[in-house]
């Protein structure tokens, strides 16, 4: 009897008797895509809407409840060839789309503001050096004002909430002079305008708000997109689990485990929850909690971990521990030390406002004292200090970084690499040493057959489609070679034993020594598994191993290039580590770590002064990568330890790791560029703002001159 | 130049306008797939029914 697929867990009640259901869709190559995906899941009985989003990779199901089951879904969407998975947004994510919706407001305000103020303004300008009546002028301030004023209100509070914030802790960002900047401007403009004044500075305030509200809404894209793709990527990893329901089996996601369930966990499968073992005896592979590549014997009473790939036989487990909770003590208390010891790097963007709002406060004041003393009346001197505020207000600084930001972190997306944190570019561009975990990442995280190059074709491409029709983890290695994906008819698995059939008339058998009636069978190296296959009389011996990823080498000699220290620290054998350290001409290596022992190697390290990049995929590797100064994983690591990356990288090969160090380190340049993109602006505005010379319009034109600039100068992260 | 004294109103309540359209599609969901929007066009799989 088939297994039922369990997933009301994800259905949502929608209203009306419907019921509702998010799935991250795989596959998805182009616009046709989207017609056959919705209409293959619209002629499903009872499904009342489809609709994928083609931008975020995710479709919204909503169907009558009782008509039809989340379950045929999937199976709908398998059939049309695409893969997908269910999937609860995560609380962070539907914040972060509010403030999404909330910034584009914000812009479409101050977008709306800045064009119809700028409109009156250039018709101010151009009548101050014609014949504009001062009553025609007067009517115009007032109607900028009427436009300005609401829309400073609405567009500008993100700003004002984060300045305020500041203030509040006793501390100073860049919003703080931004803000100080437009309240005085405006202030200032009102004053001015029921003095019939010739100048107002509206345009001025408004302009910046709509600058500095472009890049906030694009650096808040571009970081929304790469949070839904790795949130799709979280979903299309998860797994499901056999959970016996009385006698019964029934297939749940493994986000529906709850501790005290008992769960069948069959050969080839990822074991999914910590738990212990109630019946069955087997081998389990602990590389992705350990960094150890040699099996253990697990049996029942035995305690193993959510992760572990369980190679030979079935095995009855008692969840203990489910999901998320699930981590075994030691590396719990050594995270909570590693995240609290962890001194946050200081971001560019924080240390500039941080010397240059006192500088350009002080500036402004000194304009005021010392047109005063110059005899100045105290009307002129705080309308020239005012407008030193306004072209000093950080227009091209705040744009500086962010917009640098959003390039790169584009051009690392098309690397391959998914940013968790903001800041990590910067992190990134700073390190000197890099250390990588062996297991899983400077190997692949499948076993692969080795050596197959000595062996005969024609009776390894038998022995790789007979492979096919197992789900041994050694039978999944080999059937990677297979050339046609087509299994042999008849296989027969023998559980514990290997896979047998009739190839042209002939026995074949794929598996143990004994299975394939080895005598004497090869005598066995760490790290190393064999597997026989026997046809008639012609017997060969296939090695399956942990294989460096393909452009391991290269990568590795390029970021010793780069003047980078590259280390290996793992917790597998030193016999299993040496052979990999000299292949890749990696000089320091260790090998048989405690996770303690890895943090406490880079502690020593940062100690030192180094700036260490950590990366890891185990469990195991998790407080290493909490405690050094930035971290990457690949995405095939272990849940938590994906979690204290600062960036995911995806594929098999390790050239993401190499691309994310070069990118981070261009982006770095061409901040520090912006800056001074940025202080060479103030350095030739500011003396003529002292001196009592700007008028609107030249602060309308170094304002977007100098925000141009800046922005124009980001784009060229873009090349690698 | 008394003109002005409509004409600039008129002016500003169109770009209102523009500007609740805007907010009003944004509401409406309209700028929640942007990619899929460029290429729904080209189906043209209502023509079956």
């Amino acid at each position: 009897m088939p297994e039922v697929l369990d997933l009301s867990l994800y259905a949502k009640p929608a209203g009306n008797g419907t019921l509702g259901m998010e799935l991250a869709v795989d596959g998805i190559a182009c616009g046709a895509c989207i017609a056959r995906i919705e209409g293959a899941v619209k002629r499903l009985p009872g499904v009342t809407e489809a609709r994928l989003n083609y931008t975020n990779r995710r479709l919204h199901v909503s169907w009558t409840d009782g008509a039809a089951e989340p379950a045929q879904i999937l199976q709908a969407l398998e059939d049309s060839g695409y893969h997908g998975h269910p999937f609860v947004p995560q609380r962070a994510e539907q914040a972060e789309a509010a403030e999404a919706r909330r910034l584009t407001r914000c812009l479409a305000v101050a977008g709306f503001a800045a064009m119809n103020i700028m409109l009156l303004s250039v018709s101010v300008w151009s009548g101050n050096v014609t014949d504009i009546t001062p009553e025609t002028r007067d009517f115009f301030h007032w109607a900028s004002a009427l436009i300005a004023l609401p829309a400073a209100a609405y567009a500008g509070r993100p700003f004002f909430t984060s300045a305020w914030r500041a203030i509040k802790s006793r501390a100073l960002n860049m919003d703080v002079p931004i803000s100080l900047g437009v309240i005085l401007a405006l202030g200032m403009s009102v004053v001015e305008t029921a003095n019939h004044a010739e100048h107002a500075y509206f345009d001025s305030a408004i302009m910046l708000l709509f600058f500095l509200l472009i890049g906030r809404t694009l650096d808040h894209a571009m970081r929304r997109k790469t949070r839904a793709i790795a949130g799709n990527l979280a979903a299309l990893k998860a797994e499901t689990a056999h959970r016996f329901a009385g006698d019964e089996l029934v297939s749940v996601p493994v986000a529906a485990l709850k501790a005290g369930d008992r769960l069948l966990v069959k050969p080839g499968e990822r074991v999914p929850a910590d738990g212990i073992v109630l019946g069955g005896n087997s081998q389990i592979d602990e590389s992705l909690i350990t960094g150890e590549t040699a099996r253990r014997k697990v049996t029942s009473g035995t305690t193993i971990y959510a992760g572990s790939m369980n190679y030979s036989g079935a095995l009855t487990l008692k969840v203990t521990a489910a999901g998320g909770a699930a981590l075994i003590d030691e590396i719990e208390k050594l995270l909570d030390k590693a995240a609290s010891a962890k001194s946050r790097a200081m971001r560019l963007a924080d240390r500039a406002s941080r010397i240059y709002a006192p500088l350009v406060h002080a500036t402004a004041a000194l304009t005021f004292v010392g047109w005063l003393a110059a005899g100045a009346t105290v009307h002129d001197a705080l309308v020239t200090a005012i407008a030193v505020l306004i072209i000093t207000c950080p227009c091209a600084l705040a744009l500086a970084i962010p917009a640098v930001q959003v390039v790169a972190s584009g051009a690392l997306f098309r690397a391959n690499v998914i940013l968790n944190t903001g800041d990590a570019i910067e992190r990134l561009a700073e390190v000197d040493t890099v250390i990588f975990d062996k297991t899983g990442t400077l190997t692949l995280p499948e076993p692969r057959a080795t050596g197959v190059a000595s062996l005969d074709p024609e009776l390894l491409q038998m022995a790789a489609r007979l492979a096919l029709s197992s789900r041994h983890p050694l039978a999944v290695a080999l059937a990677r070679e297979a050339q046609t994906r087509a299994p042999f008819d008849g296989a027969v698995e023998e559980p514990g034993q290997g896979v047998r059939a009739l190839v042209d008339r002939v026995d074949a058998r794929l598996g143990s020594a004994e299975f394939c009636g080895v005598v004497q069978p090869a005598a066995g190296e760490i790290g190393l598994s064999t597997i026989y296959f026997a046809r008639g009389a012609r017997v060969i011996a296939i090695a399956i191993s942990q294989t460096l990823r393909p452009d391991a080498v290269n990568v590795v000699k390029a970021l010793a290039h780069f003047g980078l220290d590259v280390r290996i620290l793992s917790g597998d054998r030193d016999e299993a580590v040496a052979p990999i350290a000299s292949a890749l001409g990696i000089a320091y290596w260790q090998g048989g770590l405690k996770p303690a022992d890895k943090i406490a190697l880079i502690e020593s390290l940062k100690a030192n002064g180094r700036r260490v990049l950590m990366v890891g995929d185990g469990l195991n590797d998790a407080p290493a990568l909490a405690a050094a100064h930035v971290s990457l994983s690949p995405i095939s690591a272990a849940d938590v330890t994906q979690a204290q990356a600062d960036a995911v990288f995806l594929g098999e090969r390790l050239k993401p790791v190499l691309d994310a160090v070069a990118i981070s380190r261009r982006a770095r340049g061409l901040m520090t560029e912006n800056l001074w993109l940025a202080v060479i602006y103030n350095a030739i505005a500011v003396p003529i703002a002292i001196a009592g010379a700007v008028t609107p319009l030249i602060a309308a034109l170094a304002m977007s001159g100098s925000s141009l600039l800046v922005t124009l100068n980001a784009l060229r992260a873009r090349r690698a | 130049m008394n003109v002005l004294i409509y004409l600039v109103p008129m002016a500003l309540g169109l770009g209102l306008a523009g500007l609740f359209a805007f907010l009003w599609a944004l509401k409406s969901g309209q700028y929640s797939d942007v990619d899929g929007a460029a290429v729904r066009m080209l189906s043209d799989d209502d023509l079956e029914k």
